[in-house]
Formats: structure tokens, sequence, C-alpha cells
């Protein structure tokens, strides 16, 4: 089955868009790469390839997970399937 | 696919190491001797001339930094022959001198009461000498273990986090195993991931070594911040291709040392290693600066996985592009040596990946030239630790 997302761990709070062209509403195909499974996702943005999106819930203060470690702190708060980045979400260094 | 045990053709210098190249350089000492050493390059076809912007008014650690650089460089094994040229006999002689420990045929030449025309003219006839002597040497097979490969990411995006990264780990694990001599650096890119590195310490001493090699680069940022360096650390082009934080991008970095190698021990930039295993330099996380450095500590052949597709090459260390995003790979095709992108897709698996790594890896050790060569990216760049005197 062709993928539209990866994810590296179950436990993570985002996937990574791995193809271009992905538009709001579309029903997205992803892969947990560790555990090798295949979840699903509705997005609510346009993701250019290489963004990330939610894949649960965050709220203003939460910790974004990804490799299973902390990537940095959210600063407004994320629906799943939303675009998560610079917008959103802040580095907890420097 | 088993690389224990796997043979290349290199060049055997004359102190026993091996390299994948037979390049004669010439070495300007320092910025004002740029323009003779590019003119001897200019007349004597199979010579390359290192120009670079530093050499004057340089002291204490910046300085020796700026010695084991030149002089590692004329080291490094896929150097065949170094003709130098300074402003001046004092310091023109120390990168001779540094140069003829290797044994390999080295010559000074210096401008002061001499001008630029009869130094060029000495200079080229003796750079005409080393191309045919270079040009006589003959490939000859050797062991894997002898083949020493850096790497260093650039213009990573989260496609290097899950693709390119993790290939290069992957052949990491096999040429550990092989007992290859390996490095990574990027000290301020392993923030947030730190911790991860200094569990793979092999002993509590490089551990403590590591940590303290961390910490200082921290502070150094600490005291020049003026932001929480967003567009610089991850870059403009980081962001861009959706890595978000410092975080992100170090956990994706830190994917090139595998999963089973450990970290045996630390160098300080240009420093050279000792032993075979992984090292870790203290270095710059700027591309150009990184492989340079990687080039002056000896090695011979590096892989630079990328995302959204950094050009960079060096003049003497052959460059292995390898790219995991499929539309840096469609718009710059001629920039990769190896597409992983098939690993996004689920075509392939890591070991497959890393396994086309490998296979590329031998092509260019034994002479394919890598797509940097070919479009003639050299860019030699030296690193400043502070201002001048």
């Amino acid at each position: 089955m062709s993928i539209d997302f990866v994810v590296h761990d179950a436990g993570d709070s985002v996937g990574v868009v791995v193809v271009e062209g992905i538009q709001a509403g579309q029903e997205l195909t992803g892969w947990v790469m560790h555990e090798d499974q295949t979840i699903t996702c509705q997005v609510s943005d346009p993701i250019p390839i290489g963004h990330k999106l939610a894949i649960r819930d965050l709220a203003e203060g939460d910790t974004v997970i990804k490799y299973s470690v902390d990537i940095g702190r959210v600063v407004k708060p994320i629906k799943q399937g939303e675009h998560l980045h610079v917008h959103n979400v802040k580095t907890k260094r420097w | 696919m088993e690389i224990k045990g796997r043979k290349f053709l290199g060049y055997r210098r004359e102190n026993g190491r091996v390299g994948v190249r037979n390049h004669v350089i010439v070495l300007p000492v320092d910025d004002i001797s740029n323009a003779a050493a590019e003119a001897v390059a200019n007349n004597i076809k199979g010579t390359l001339a290192l120009p670079h912007p530093y050499g004057r008014l340089q002291f204490g650690a910046d300085l020796d930094l700026h010695f084991r650089t030149l002089i590692g460089t004329g080291c490094n094994p896929n150097v065949a022959a170094v003709v130098v040229i300074g402003i001046e006999p004092g310091w023109t002689r120390k990168v001779v001198d540094g140069i003829k420990a290797t044994g390999k045929p080295v010559e000074g030449f210096w401008i002061e009461q001499n001008g630029d025309h009869n130094t060029i003219c000495a200079a080229s006839k003796k750079a005409r000498e080393f191309v045919q002597h270079a040009t006589e040497l003959q490939r000859e097979e050797c062991d894997i273990d002898e083949l020493w490969v850096s790497t260093k990411c650039g213009e990573s995006d989260t496609t290097s986090g899950c693709g390119a990264n993790p290939t290069v780990g992957a052949a990491f694990d096999k040429l550990y195993e092989a007992g290859c001599t390996l490095v990574f650096g990027e000290t301020s890119e392993l923030t947030g991931g730190e911790h991860l590195v200094a569990e793979r310490c092999a002993t509590p001493e490089v551990r403590e070594q590591f940590q303290a090699m961390f910490d200082r680069y921290s502070a150094m940022i600490d005291r020049h911040k003026t932001s929480d360096l967003s567009e610089s650390q991850p870059t403009k082009g980081n962001i861009e291709g959706g890595l978000t934080t410092i975080e992100e991008k170090a956990l994706g970095n830190i994917q090139k040392i595998g999963r089973t190698c450990k970290v045996d021990g630390v160098l300080d930039k240009a420093e050279t290693p000792d032993k075979p295993g992984l090292w870790f330099m203290d270095s710059s996380s700027a591309a150009a600066e990184m492989v340079t450095l990687c080039a002056a500590a000896g090695y011979v052949v590096h892989f630079f996985p990328t995302g959204q597709g950094n050009v960079i090459g060096n003049p003497i260390l052959p460059v292995i592009k390898i790219c995991a995003n499929p539309r840096t790979v469609r718009t710059m095709g001629e920039h990769i040596d190896v597409d992983v992108s098939h690993l996004l897709k689920r075509e392939i698996n890591m070991e497959e990946a890393g396994d086309q790594l490998l296979e590329m890896m031998l092509r260019t050790a034994n002479g394919r030239n890598t797509s940097a060569e070919a479009l003639g990216h050299r860019e030699f760049v030296l690193t400043r630790l502070y201002e001048s005197a």
C-alpha cells in the first residue's frame, strides 16, 4: 500500500508527509516505521512534502514527541491533522 | 551484504596509509599567496590549487588549528604530492615540514624577495615533476579496514532523519564491525540528542570528554546568541524543508551513527585519530567547514546525506550524496549519488538502503567520480576560532 506520511515510533505526536501535493481534507495513510504498523489520519491543512502533521491533539505548553524524544513545546493549540511547524512549536533549548 | 573482507583499489602512500584519489595540490599558506598558487595550477595541468582567505596574524589555538588543517590536508592519503607557497619562508617551512613527515614529495616556495613571477616559475617546475611522478603511481588492492570514512549531513529536512541519515547509520554499523576508522561531529547539531550520543560512548572517560566538548560549545552559543537561533540552527533551508526545532534536527542528525557502533574517542578539530573505531570530532555544523576538517584529519571518503539538496564538495575528499526526498531527487538529481527515496515509499528497507550506499562507497573508492567531483565542487573552508591579532 502506498503511504503519505511516516511516523518514527508509536508514541510520537507527529507524522512527516513524504508525498507532494497534500491538500486539506485528504484521508492519509501513515507508516509507523519502528512498529511497522499502518495508521490513517485526515488532514485539515495543505501540508508540503517533508512537513509535519499532528497525529493527536496538543495543548499549549505540551511537549512534542518525535523519535520517542522531546523536540519542543507547543505555543498554540494544535488539533490532530493540523500542520505542526514553527508557527505553533518552539525549541526548549537556546 | 557482507562488507567485511571486501577489497578496493587504492593508492598506498609512503607512510602506509591508503588513499582513493591521487591529487597533486598547490597549497597556499596564506591569503596573499592564493594568486601565485592559482597561477601554478593554471600552468601545470593535473594540479589543484586550494585557495583560502586566512593565514595572517592568527595566534594561539586559532593559529594551531590553521597549521593543523593545512598540514593535515597535505598529509591526507588522497594527496600524492604537495607544492606549498607562502609569503615568507618561516611559516611556509613549517607547513612543508609537517607534510614531509608522511614521506610524500613536498616542496615549499615563498614570495618575499622573489616576487610572484619567480615564485610561480620555480613552483611550476616542481609541480610538473610532481604530476609526472603521481601519474605513474598505480592503484593496488587494499583491505576494507584501511578505509577511513567520515560523515556530515547538510540542508537536512525531515526526510534526512527518516531516510538518508539512517542509511548512513546502517552503513556505519557494518563498517564499524569491519574495522574501519569513522568520524562524525557537528557539536551544536546534537543539541536535544546529546544524551543519546553520551549513552553510546564506549567508556566513562570518553563520555566525560564528549560532554565537556558539548558543554563548551553550548556555552559559546549562549554567550553570543541574540535569539533562539531559528533560521541559523535550524537553518532557513531546514525550516523550509519541514524541520521545526534544533532538537528535531539533532535527533535526525544522530541517526548517522547507526544503532550498534560505539563512540570510541573524541577528536579536536582536524585532529587525526590513532586507532580504528567511531570518533566524535568537536566541530562546526557548517558543511564545508566540517568536511574540510574531516579531510585534514585524514579521512578519504565522505558520506553526505541531504534532504533539501546541499551541493557541497571538497577538493581532495570525495563527497557521496545520499537523499531520500523524492522532490529533491527529481529537481536536483545531478547532485545525488545514492537515491534512497524508495525507503519512504516502503519499497526497500534500511539494510538494503545501507548496502546501496556501501556499494557506491566501493565504486567511489575504486575511482568513480562523485557528483560533486564531476560538477567541480571544491569547497575548502578553514574554521576560525576568533579574531586576528
